[in-house]
């Protein structure tokens, strides 16, 4: 592989949420003094990721772990509190939304729920002529017609529907519409934030095969949000652990799933139903994940860890390298104490 | 595919006819009646140039000989004029016709405007949301702690004394419609701003962000579209409202003058009258108000039961 | 001896104009302490199934015609006071969504006393003691301190856990879990399963599992049930079922898992999706996707017919198993 220019570059990212806004909800009443305190949320915590052009980067973690944080944060819904972000050797984090306007088109998102992410007042034509009207000012009504029927066509929507609404479609089709939607634009990047996980088993597959496909054909490079390991395996080339807002592990796809480092990734991995294993053998982890309001000091995983030790406590690991390309965030692997 | 069958498209009317709303009004047989009352009530009033038997503002028509003629159905009447005639010698089933087409006109004009300041201002409150919001909604609040009728009569009271009668008496309607307008659109952007609190998480809008759309584009083609049952339903109520507060603001002599008599103005100028034993100057009005606001709220708890899909049984 | 009974049970939904049928003659039984799974995606009809053994069906729904024999006696008979009686003593349900399925204005304590004084004649203090035994047979950390908490200052994981020690509260002989993993994270689902697998096997329970995740019911159950459009599909052992379907569908399921195919190829994707309730296609309900598809799958329902290992209800059963064995050779 050829080392070719990230397409995608996020740097020591970090995403605050502020619980208490205004002054009053600040005030609070501790061992009989006021006092005046905020509280935050820690959702996403100095993360550092590369996406490289033709990569499908998969980020995968359990609810509250940030994962759909630093999705909104790439497609710009929400603004960062620290840290850069940078598409295609340009830094996007602090722009306006008119300056971002040219990006618009090479970056776009599909959305977890298909029964929300579409208008539901708008036909499929309104909706998918939208963007490209907006887009490319210029062009005439026979060719956004045109547009808009080769791209419904390439998700595999009959264009002669185009007169319905959103509501007379099911939950699969209406997946494949909003990717149409995202690809009317001619992106060559799309965030995908859990774009399978309210679908049924079958139309998962099938809207996977259309991600797959598009990413043949027209050589997109995604970033792919999901809880699910399997599908991870699948449609990863590369893929990034998170743990409580930070990545514990980061490593090509067949590494990960062939030799996984670090505690948390193995208890995922071995969490996850085998259809033709009889004997379940997983890791218990225990105790239940940390809220992100108060950090611990160390290692956010050291709450659950069965081979955490003092130091693990007092301290926050550093992602190191391996030699097989895995970059690990964990004391005990760099120590060597996990597989002795 | 099998979910979408390939039969021809029903025409429109169709379509309209067999959506849930249409079937849940079909079904609720006082929602039926209250639409006819409704429409009846409405066609007339706007038809009194071509169907009232006298036009109540020529002067020339009127002749203080006919005064206090009562109704066909008791003695003594004169039967040219089938509701009776009001002190003035009016036919008073024309002044009603021409009194609820001002009523309704005042009611309608006033909500439109209130509509259209809250709505205006609800969209940026919710959409903006921060600072912005918490001074529109501060504003709201400051203008719902005076009372509506309160406003108007300081205002009209201060308008007619700056004026004089003479002049107020002519643009009166416009006053009304003004003050009416202004004093409740808290009711608009409460409502507004909560529902585009809820629409505004929903992925469309995220995905209409993501496509790079503009905020105005956003609140007025995708939010404002989603948000506009509870906009019907507490149009209905509100309407409702205006009339009432029209015909308040008529009783007390800030409104329609006697010359141009709304509802309100008409059950005002009869009050006087009624224990003189000229009860119909003041009840016929009255009992038409009764019912124009009946079936409006009738028609507006429909509505709400309609659109709410909680409610909503197969 | 049987548990459970169903026979030829239907399930329709009165709808505006007509009715749809959204559970067509099914049956099946369910031993003492026997684990069944119901899969299907969703619109197969596997939720309405449990809500029809419970006599939970609301309006629009009734239950149209068969019998539900449960220990005996035929709950779609039975006077609601009875079945209230069986509700929560003999068969427990456990529900998808913890967030919502505890009352979020009592304690812990108060739901699980309540329950207990409902069913029993117990004085307050002998309600707590059960109370804390089964909380502790979840493996919930210091029950005594729980009892005293609301839902709403408990994790997801531990919230499932306590709706699962409400379950057992009265020693039922059946459990029903409407997708009870569905809202939690893998590893918390994980020790989820491990715990209601440990409970059903230690106190001798009868569990139906419902649910899409066919990984899940591997694990979990000794039998399943595959449905679809409202039809039982296949029947028969879990073990078989998963490692040798009959049923093009249960077939298409299974190979539609990422799992199934090397990374990066395309997926073995069943073409077209579950027809709605309101236009579900005569004859076999799946022959619009099927491969296999002949003509009179168009017109006559297949009837469940034993199979090697399994009951399936299809036509050209026959000829997909000679094809398989083609393929192999």
């Amino acid at each position: 592989m050829t080392i070719s220019r990230p397409l995608l570059k996020i740097h020591n990212l970090e995403k605050r949420f502020e619980l208490d806004r205004g002054f009053l909800e600040t005030l609070k009443f501790k061992r009989g003094k006021l006092v005046q305190e905020k509280r935050e949320v820690h959702a996403v915590n100095n993360i550092s990721l590369e996406v490289a052009p033709g990569e499908a980067l998969c980020v995968v973690g359990e609810s509250g772990c940030g994962k759909s944080t630093v999705a909104r944060l790439i497609a710009g819904l929400l603004t960062p509190s620290a840290g850069e972000i940078h598409y295609d050797g340009e830094r996007i984090d602090n722009r306006s939304r008119r300056a971002l306007m040219p990006l618009r088109k090479k970056m776009q998102m599909i959305f977890q729920n298909p029964y929300a992410s579409l208008n539901p007042r708008m036909t499929i034509q309104q909706a998918l002529e939208e963007p490209v009207r907006y887009h490319n000012p210029g062009l005439s009504k026979g060719e956004v017609r045109d547009k808009v029927a080769e791209v419904m066509r390439s998700v595999g929507v009959d264009p002669s529907w185009a007169g319905r609404y959103p509501h007379e479609f099911s939950g699969g089709q209406r997946q494949r519409i909003a990717i149409a939607r995202a690809l009317t634009v001619d992106p060559e990047f799309i965030i995908a934030d859990e774009p399978i996980s309210a679908l049924d088993v079958s139309i998962q597959a099938q809207v996977l095969n259309l991600m797959l496909e598009a990413k043949d054909e027209r050589g997109l490079t995604y970033l792919f949000i999901t809880h699910d390991l399997s599908v991870v395996q699948h449609f990863g080339t590369k893929v990034a652990v998170l743990y409580l807002g930070s990545v514990c592990e980061l490593s090509d796809t067949a590494t990960l799933f062939e030799n996984p480092k670090h505690p948390y990734t193995r208890a995922l991995l071995s969490a996850v139903p085998q259809l033709k294993d009889d004997h379940p053998n997983h890791i218990r982890l225990r105790g239940e994940i940390p809220t992100p309001i108060n950090l611990p000091q160390g290692c956010p995983f050291e709450s659950r860890c069965a081979h955490a030790n003092s130091r693990c406590q007092s301290e926050k690991p550093r992602p190191q390298l391996h030699p097989d390309g895995a970059l690990v965030a964990c004391h005990a692997v760099e120590e060597g104490r996990l597989d002795g | 595919m099998s979910s979408l069958n390939t039969t021809a498209e029903p025409s429109r009317w169709a379509q309209i006819w067999n959506s849930n709303i249409a079937y849940s009004f079909r079904r609720n047989p006082v929602a039926v009646v209250s639409l006819l009352v409704f429409g009846v009530i409405t066609v007339m009033s706007f038809l009194a140039p071509l169907i009232a038997p006298f036009d109540p503002y020529d002067p020339a028509q009127m002749d203080i000989m006919n005064s206090e003629y009562p109704p066909v159905w008791v003695t003594g009447a004169d039967p040219q004029f089938m509701l009776g005639t009001d002190d003035q010698g009016r036919d008073l089933w024309s002044t009603i016709l021409y009194g609820t087409r001002l009523s309704l006109l005042i009611g309608i004009c006033a909500v439109g405007l209130q509509a259209f300041l809250g709505i205006s201002i609800g969209l940026i409150a919710g959409y903006v949301g921060g600072r912005v919001d918490s001074l529109l909604m501060r504003l709201a609040d400051i203008q719902l702690s005076f009372s509506t009728l309160m406003v108007a009569i300081i205002f009209l009271a201060v308008t007619q004394a700056m004026f004089g009668s003479e002049t107020f008496n002519q643009y009166a309607i416009y006053f009304l419609i003004a003050v009416i307008g202004v004093a409740e659109w808290p009711q608009y952007a409460r409502t507004v701003r909560a529902t585009v609190l809820a629409e505004k998480k929903k992925e469309y809008v995220d995905s209409a962000r993501v496509l790079g759309f503009g905020p105005i584009r956003i609140m007025v083609r995708h939010i404002l579209p989603n948000s506009l049952s509870p906009i019907f339903v507490i149009s209905t109520v509100q309407v409702a409202n205006a009339i009432i507060s029209e015909a308040s603001l008529s009783f007390l002599g800030l409104g329609m003058p006697p010359s141009q008599p709304s509802l309100g103005s008409l059950i005002s100028s009869g009050f006087d009258y009624i224990f003189s034993g000229s009860w119909w100057i003041t009840a016929i009005p009255g009992i038409v108000l009764v019912v124009l606001v009946l079936v409006i709220n009738l028609l507006g708890d429909w509505l709400r039961d309609a659109l709410n899909p909680k409610l909503y049984k197969g | 001896m049987s548990l459970l009974s169903v026979r030829d049970l239907s399930v329709k939904f009165a709808m505006r104009d007509n009715t749809v049928t959204a559970l067509n003659q099914i049956s099946f039984d369910l031993c003492k302490g026997e684990r069944l799974g119901i899969v299907g995606e969703s619109g197969a009809g596997k939720s309405i199934t449990g809500f029809a053994l419970m006599n939970l069906l609301s309006r629009p729904g009734y239950i149209d015609s068969g019998k539900i024999q449960f220990l005996g006696d035929d709950i779609t008979q039975m006077p609601e006071a009875k079945m209230r009686n069986i509700r929560g003593n003999e068969m427990a349900m456990i529900f998808q969504d913890p967030m919502v399925t505890l009352n979020p204005v009592l304690t812990i304590g108060q739901q699980m006393v309540e329950t207990l004084m409902a069913h029993r004649k117990l004085s307050k203090a002998e309600a707590e003691q059960i109370a804390i035994v089964k909380l502790r047979e979840v493996y919930i950390p210091s029950p005594e301190e729980r009892l005293d908490q609301y839902p709403h200052e408990l994790s997801g994981g531990m919230r499932q856990r306590i709706i699962i020690a409400i379950a057992l509260l009265l020693d039922p002989q059946l459990i029903i879990a409407d997708e009870p993993t569905t809202a939690l994270d893998v590893t918390i689902q994980a020790d989820i399963m491990e715990l209601l697998l440990e409970l059903c096997e230690s106190n001798k329970v009868g569990l139906i599992l419902i649910t899409h995740d066919l990984g899940v019911v591997s694990q979990m159950t000794e039998r399943t049930l595959v449905m679809y459009a409202g039809r039982i599909i296949e029947s028969g052992r879990t073990r078989e079922i998963i490692n040798d379907p009959q049923h093009p569908y249960t077939q298409g399921l299974i190979n539609a898992l990422p799992q199934q195919t090397k990374p990066g190829q395309r997926l073995k994707q069943i073409p077209g999706n579950m027809p709605s309730l309101t236009s579900i296609p005569k004859g076999c309900p799946f022959s619009p996707r099927c491969e296999y598809v002949q003509d009179h799958c168009l017109t006559e329902a297949p009837k469940p017919v034993q199979y090697t290992h399994v009951e399936v209800a299809c036509h050209e059963v026959n000829r997909l198993h000679s094809d398989k064995a083609e393929e192999m050779n």
